[in-house]
């Protein structure tokens, strides 16, 4: 305590938060690239300095992984990257991915004490730096294993919950086979979010990893049909079940006029995109259309991704459309940003009626309706309420429809004694034990939580992993 | 897995219809009447669903019967005997309602014949008389006879040219069926799009329940992206998990055609490109 007493008060770097290179806007606004070229090694290193190295570092607190943060930055300091890298590992089995995808401002830059007085030191930059240069330069090192234990974990999908599960349940010694449903690993890292986000050669970075400690993939098998849950128990022999099927079914507006052509769900025209290729078109067989006046309903990251997408296929004009104002937007804040930079339009305060379409089926445009905000809602967001007699019709060739998920219900369907609650999301005792009301059945990530990010459903399959290891135990 | 164990060219003309009996243990095994597969030719193939139409469980295997129209198919057709398939899922959707209804008419059109065999199977295991129409452009064409015979009551053949059969449409069949005074419980049809809507208008005066197996477009196949969409009484529905089949009074057969044009440039340039050059197969 007397220690702590003495402690000075922060003392405020000198060092300005380093700026993240970028291609600019009106290029990268027609290609796929990834937009942020990464810390370069002379700012990754101002950045190190920033760090005040906390005695009691509040920002660890603040990422669902546990990360130690001021460990691995101290190591960046000190100029040992493949040292931060290995500091990192020990709690975040993905970092490139979650450098880039993790929404830092909520999480651990929010709790950095530099941040009190000045920018957070940029935890989620030097991550990825990290990462990025351990693919380089960094060589394959087995992670030290536990002896084999002879037991078999099942994971139903293989996004960011069952990779993260499988990651710590392979290292403890047992046997784990990810079931996933589509052609390729990854869940919404390859299919949901873009290239010029996340490239796709880094998610395969991740999943070799995997696969060289031993995670054995079973792609193209949808669990609920081909076998039901049960029957990876019954018949396979497998000692556990990890749910982590995501929320994948796409919801629509219900209003007229949504099933004609050029109305996409953003699940749609993101998996078209980025797992199919569909932006190489002909070079890859999945057709995509290059429309000129797209609008995307939403206010979400999706919805921003599914925007920048249309606009670097082509779009003259690209807008998004939200029921409640700029500041409601659920996207980070990055990203919304960036969307306006590269030219992306907000109509703010306006909800759609009705899509409009042509003789042949085709979208036209689509009829809107003012808003204005009014009472708080459940969600503590002010709740939109349309203004009378204020529609107006935005002439369109595409609506892309991105205002959320649902759970997919093809495992709960066939798994007997499985509870859901009403959503049809999956009923767990707690969130860290993800026990669900079937023994030997667990679950975590969107599945449980309904659409969340790729570093909640990361935590959630890690805390899965170790009350799994936990229930193996006592088998 | 997924390896090509038997192919048979039923028709070497393009578009080519060919069939192929498929290593696949885990999806034989668990496939019902009405499901589907969906399959990737190439890594930078497509996805595309196809109905199984036979299998055998022993052997491990599934039958699929395709018609050479876009470049996946041609892309598939040029697999030969010991080839892999790149990947295959299934099986997908939900299977047919089946039952004892009594007397149950198969309808299939084309290569529509190829899925309408497990279902009449199903039909026909369940104690109901199976009368199956089938039809086809032309004689030459006409697939799944001997199969569809084995396994119906009672065959009847349409061919459009009145090279076999009836000289006429399946419609017409099935219309002089109802009128003569038959007395049929369900009509099954599977085919074109326009066709499945015409047997639809036949049946519905007559209040005879039609189920109608939709070949819309789909992506992933899994209630992922929504793509097959219809609107099946007044509401939206997805063919690869709702379906593939519906209560054909009650779909919007419309809106489904104009889905199923919304890529028809994209599908012709596509099927330019492989016929200059071998697309696809590496």
């Amino acid at each position: 305590m007397a220690e702590e007493k003495k402690e000075k008060k922060p003392k405020i770097p000198k060092i300005p938060r380093q700026p993240m290179p970028e291609q600019d806007p009106h290029e990268r606004a027609r290609n796929f690239n990834e937009v942020t070229c990464g810390f370069t090694g002379e700012l990754s290193d101002n950045e190190a300095l920033r760090c005040i190295q906390c005695k009691k570092p509040l920002c660890i607190d603040g990422c669902p992984v546990s990360i130690n943060i001021p460990a691995f930055i101290k190591k960046v300091a000190e100029g040992d990257i493949l040292g931060a890298a290995k500091v990192i590992k020990e709690s975040n089995l993905l970092p490139a991915i979650c450098g880039r995808v993790c929404p830092q401002e909520d999480q651990c830059e929010m709790l950095c004490v530099v941040g009190k007085k000045d920018k957070p030191v940029a935890i989620g930059r030097l991550e990825r730096y990290v990462a990025d240069y351990e693919a380089v330069h960094g060589k394959f090192e087995m992670p030290e294993m536990s002896p084999k234990t002879g037991k078999k974990v099942a994971i139903v999908g293989s996004g960011p919950a069952g990779l993260a599960c499988a990651g710590d349940l392979i290292k403890w010694g047992h046997t784990v086979t990810i079931f996933e449903a589509l052609h390729k690993a990854g869940g919404v890292l390859v299919y949901g979010i873009p290239e010029f986000r996340l490239p796709k050669a880094i998610v395969e970075r991740e999943l070799d990893y995997l696969k060289k400690i031993g995670v054995e993939f079973r792609l193209d098998h949808v669990i609920g049909r081909i076998r039901t849950v049960d029957e990876l128990m019954q018949k396979d022999g497998y000692n556990v079940v990890f749910l982590a099927n995501g929320a994948g079914l796409p919801q629509f507006m219900n209003i007229p006029g949504e099933n004609l052509n050029g109305v996409y769900s953003a699940n749609e025209f993101l998996t078209r995109s980025n797992l199919m290729k569909a932006y190489k078109f002909p070079e890859y067989d999945t057709p995509i259309k290059r429309f000129k006046n797209v609008a995307v309903i939403g206010g979400g990251n999706t919805a921003m991704d599914a925007v920048r997408t249309a606009l670097r296929l082509g779009a003259d004009n690209a807008y998004i459309i939200y029921r409640r104002s700029m500041a409601e937007m659920p996207a980070r804040k990055e990203e919304i940003e960036h969307a306006g930079h590269e030219g992306v339009k907000f109509i703010m305060l306006t909800a759609p009626v009705r899509v409009i379409g042509n003789e042949k089926g085709w979208v036209t445009g689509l009829e809107c309706i003012k808003m204005q905000l009014g009472e708080p809602d459940d969600s503590g967001r002010r709740r939109p309420v349309p203004i009378k007699e204020s529609e107006f019709v935005v002439n369109l060739d595409a609506i892309i429809v991105a205002i959320g998920t649902n759970a997919n219900p093809l495992v709960a369907q066939t798994t007997p004694g499985l509870d859901l609650n009403k959503w049809g999301y999956i009923v767990v005792d707690d969130e860290k034990t993800c026990r669900t009301s079937k023994k030997g059945i667990f679950a975590g990530g969107d599945i449980v939580t309904g659409a969340a990010t790729v570093i909640l459903a990361m935590g959630a399959g890690r805390s899965a992993a170790k009350y799994i290891d936990e229930y193996l135990k006592t088998l | 897995m997924n390896e090509i164990v038997e192919k048979k060219v039923w028709w070497q003309d393009a578009p080519a219809i060919k069939e192929f009996e498929v290593k696949a243990p885990w999806i034989a095994e668990k496939h019902q009447a009405g499901q589907f597969v969906v399959l990737k030719v190439s890594e930078n193939g497509e996805r595309i669903p196809l109905t199984v139409s036979d299998k055998d469980v022993k052997k491990g295997t599934i039958n699929i019967l395709f018609q050479e129209v876009g470049a996946t198919t041609m892309t598939l057709g040029r697999l030969s005997k010991g080839d892999k398939i790149l990947d295959l899922t299934g099986p997908l959707g939900k299977p047919t309602h089946i039952e004892k209804f009594g007397t149950v008419v198969c309808i299939g059109g084309g290569i529509g014949v190829a899925p309408v065999h497990p279902i009449a199977q199903a039909f026909k295991a369940a104690g109901n008389k199976v009368i199956s129409i089938l039809g086809a452009r032309t004689k030459g064409i006409l697939i799944y006879e001997e199969r569809m015979r084995k396994t119906s009551d009672e065959v009847r053949i349409t061919t459009d040219d009145g090279s076999y059969g009836r000289h006429g449409f399946v419609t017409d069949e099935l219309k002089a069926m109802i009128e003569s005074g038959m007395k049929i419980d369900l009509v099954v049809t599977i085919g074109p799009a326009i066709m499945m809507k015409m047997v639809c208008k036949v049946t519905e005066p007559y209040k005879i329940h039609t189920y109608a197996s939709l070949n819309t477009i789909m992506l992933d196949g899994t209630g992922m992206c929504g793509a097959c969409r219809v609107t099946v009484g007044g509401k939206t529905k997805f063919v690869c998990v709702d379906g593939p089949e519906f209560d054909g009074h009650q779909v919007n057969f419309d809106e489904m055609m104009a889905r199923l044009r919304q890529y028809l440039d994209e599908e012709k340039l596509a099927r330019e490109i492989c016929q200059k050059n071998t697309c696809g197969v590496r």
